[in-house]
């Protein structure tokens, strides 16, 4: 592999259509990212249909997140005042370079020139690791997922299974080179082992760590994170200090709204009725885990997110990855051909906002509008009609010469008149003629499109428009006929 | 359409005005354009008792739309003729089903068909089985259902043309789904996914065609 930086960075990604070409060519990726949303997919809606009350449950998820990003100033003080009193230290971080800065500076004071890390998508989307190591600290990811691909020189491809793009076989030659164990088997339990004893000997020696944060909860000052393996328990207990990073979206108003959240979750993420690992931690206790705690408060354009109305919703995701499961171009892509560590739909359009709309704007085109994303969201984001929106912001960043928009103000023309919808009719009946061959049937196809409009006849022919149009059908046999 | 709902007995009107309802335009992101389509659907089709629509998007676009398209363009008096005349829209099969309360409308057609559930019938509409429970009630039908009912075809406007290829792959496992079925034909409430179900279909010679809903419905014994 070579030392360049492996990120997924929107600012320098190609645009969505050339990078999911190259991604379309990998076979091996393709039957590996279906395999395992497919399997994902179907222990979802096991466990969702196990409870009458799933429809209720995700409005009290939508009105908790819209309430609390309707008030997010208000709770986030709660919550520093209440982190602060407990015995936390909370930062707040203007942006990605910010955070960074923060993070590195916190590991310096702590001693270490290591730390040991929780999975954290925030961490991802600044690209930490890559800051520490610059500052000559080494971060080792924990989780099973992320572990593989740092092992890899790869990049996360979903949010909640950021590994979901390899197969069994790709990681144990990931093992077997990176930790040089050539007789490593390919059984599930002997990498699992592999990892356990790479990762064991990291949890016992290193002293800081570093953590994303599922929830920040304002009335406690607790952090919440939910995972599966272990590892994250192991990060918040055992190291002298700990440092969590967290976008200012995570903040949940109660306690008791994790009632809620705690059911949605895990049915949405990973088709399980409950976590088996879930950390609460509040401050700092004598004798008992981390005796230095921090919090990173880190904005990095959610602000501006939420500024906007429409978008806004965006902000409320709680990241389980159920619209990357459920997404069929998502099935046919995989993750890293949308240029951010925010993948799928979620991505489509997380990404764009986070970006301000200066990068990613063929994000919100990736979407064909089916909707399945929405239909499992747990916190119910409409994420066709912020894809619709977003579409509306590139638009009106294009140039009015542009060929589309001038297009599109034709057909605008025309679909206004009835006198010039008749005319286009005529007219494409004329125009296309050139471009029509017959079938044996007799019937007229097109099967080579000119310009942009080639995209459709790469697999797929037109058939020719009809002799007779319904209008004129309806104009000939006379309303009322029979 | 008209075949079957006159059949049924009903009175069908063809309001020469009308053109397009402004799904494409809304959905690739052009939203002045199609806000004058709103008066001009209203002002077209304003004293209809019912207006039945052959596709399930287009229907989708005006009542998830329409209100909204209709308060950004501020005239009290459309937003209130939009407000009337939404509940009276119904795409075909769900007119049928939930307005007319009917499954059987005396159709006969002698082959084996699939039926594709379009995103927006399916989701936006909540057609549920209604299109099904109308076919299975069609005489001489062989109705096999399709794997991935509610996997979109991959069409999605301008989708098909801006992400070409990942529209491919999507209509690739569609129409693979629609010949395991063994289908002579591929049907749906929806004209623009069964035009990209066909191309493809057309595009490899499998002799699998596909046809509207309506057309089903429409088709009659011939009475010797």
């Amino acid at each position: 592999m070579s030392a360049k930086l492996h990120v997924l960075d929107p600012t320098t990604s190609p645009s969505f259509p050339v990078a999911a070409k190259t991604m379309l060519g990998n076979t091996q990726l393709r039957k590996n990212v279906r395999h395992a949303t497919e399997v994902i997919q179907n222990k979802r809606a096991r466990v969702v249909s196990e409870l009458p009350d799933w429809q209720q449950l995700r409005e009290a998820g939508r009105q908790i997140r819209t309430h609390t990003m309707a008030n997010l100033d208000f709770y986030l003080e709660e919550f520093e005042r209440n982190c602060t009193k407990a015995g936390g230290v909370v930062h707040w971080a203007r942006d990605a370079a910010e955070a960074k800065q923060i993070v590195t500076a916190l590991v310096k004071a702590s001693g270490s020139d290591e730390v040991i890390k929780v999975k954290s998508m925030t961490t991802e989307e600044i690209h930490l690791n890559h800051a520490l190591e610059a500052a000559g600290i080494r971060a080792y990811e924990t989780d099973l997922a992320e572990l593989i691909l740092q092992l890899g020189h790869d990049m996360p491809s979903h949010i909640v299974v950021p590994a979901l793009h390899k197969n069994r076989q790709q990681i144990r030659e990931i093992f077997q080179r990176e930790m040089n164990l050539p007789e490593l088997g390919e059984r599930p339990q002997d990498l699992a082992d592999a990892a356990r004893r790479f990762l064991r000997e990291k949890f016992l020696r290193v002293k800081t760590a570093v953590s994303g944060a599922n929830f920040l909860i304002a009335e406690t000052g607790g952090v919440c994170i939910i995972e599966s393996e272990g590892n994250g328990r192991m990060c918040v207990t055992l190291p002298e200090t700990l440092i969590t990073i967290a976008g200012i979206d995570k903040v949940l108003p109660r306690f008791q709204d994790l009632e809620v959240m705690l059911q949605l979750i895990p049915r949405s993420a990973t088709g399980e009725r409950m976590n088996p690992y879930n950390s609460i931690w509040t401050g700092v206790h004598e004798g008992d885990g981390p005796r230095t705690f921090h919090v990173v408060l880190m904005d990095n354009a959610r602000t501006e997110v939420l500024a906007d109305e429409e978008g806004r919703q965006t902000l409320n995701c709680v990241r389980c990855g159920a619209c990357q499961n459920a997404c069929p171009v998502y099935r046919q892509t995989g993750g890293l051909a949308y240029g951010s560590v925010y993948a799928g739909p979620i991505g489509a359009i997380l990404t764009p906002q986070l970006q301000q709309m200066h990068h990613a704007q063929s994000l919100p085109y990736a979407s064909s509008l089916c909707g399945a994303c929405y239909e499992v969201c747990p916190v119910k984001i409409n994420i066709p009609e912020v894809l619709i929106h977003l579409r509306h912001k590139v638009v009106e960043q294009k140039d009015t010469l542009d060929a589309e928009a001038l297009a599109m103000k034709a057909m605008g023309l025309i679909f206004r008149s009835e006198r010039r919808f008749r005319a286009a009719q005529r007219l494409g009946r004329i125009a296309e003629a050139p471009l029509v061959r017959k079938d044996g049937q007799g019937s007229g196809w097109i099967d080579r499109l000119p310009g942009i409009l080639g995209g459709w006849t790469q697999v797929r022919d037109l058939q020719q428009m009809p002799k007779e149009t319904f209008r004129e059908w309806w104009e000939k046999r006379g309303s009322r006929g029979k | 359409m008209v075949k079957v709902l006159e059949r049924l007995g009903h009175t069908v009107e063809f309001p020469a005005g009308q053109t397009c309802c402004g799904q494409m335009h809304w959905n690739t992101g052009y939203q002045a354009e199609p806000l004058p389509l709103v008066g001009q659907f209203v002002s077209q089709f304003k004293g209809a008792e019912a207006v039945v629509v052959p596709s399930s998007s287009c229907v989708a676009m005006m009542r998830d739309h329409y209100p909204k398209m209709a308060a950004e363009i501020g005239d009290a008096k459309l937003i209130k003729d939009v407000e009337e005349l939404l509940p009276r829209v119904f795409e075909f099969s769900e007119f049928l089903t939930k307005r007319l309360g009917l499954e059987d409308v005396g159709a006969y057609y002698p082959h084996r068909v699939t039926y594709h559930a379009s995103c927006h019938g399916l989701r936006n509409l909540g057609l549920g089985d209604g299109p099904q429970r109308l076919l299975k009630a069609v005489r001489g039908i062989d109705l096999v259902e399709i794997q991935g009912l509610e996997q979109c075809c991959g069409f999605g406007g301008t989708f098909a043309i801006k992400n070409a290829d990942v529209s491919s792959a999507m209509l690739a496992e569609k129409t693979t789904a629609v010949l395991n079925t063994g289908a002579e034909a591929c049907t749906a409430c929806d004209n623009s996914c069964l035009m990209h179900i066909q191309g493809a279909l057309h595009r490899q010679r499998t002799g699998v065609r596909t046809v509207h809903l309506a057309e089903i419905l429409a088709s009659e014994e011939a009475v010797a």
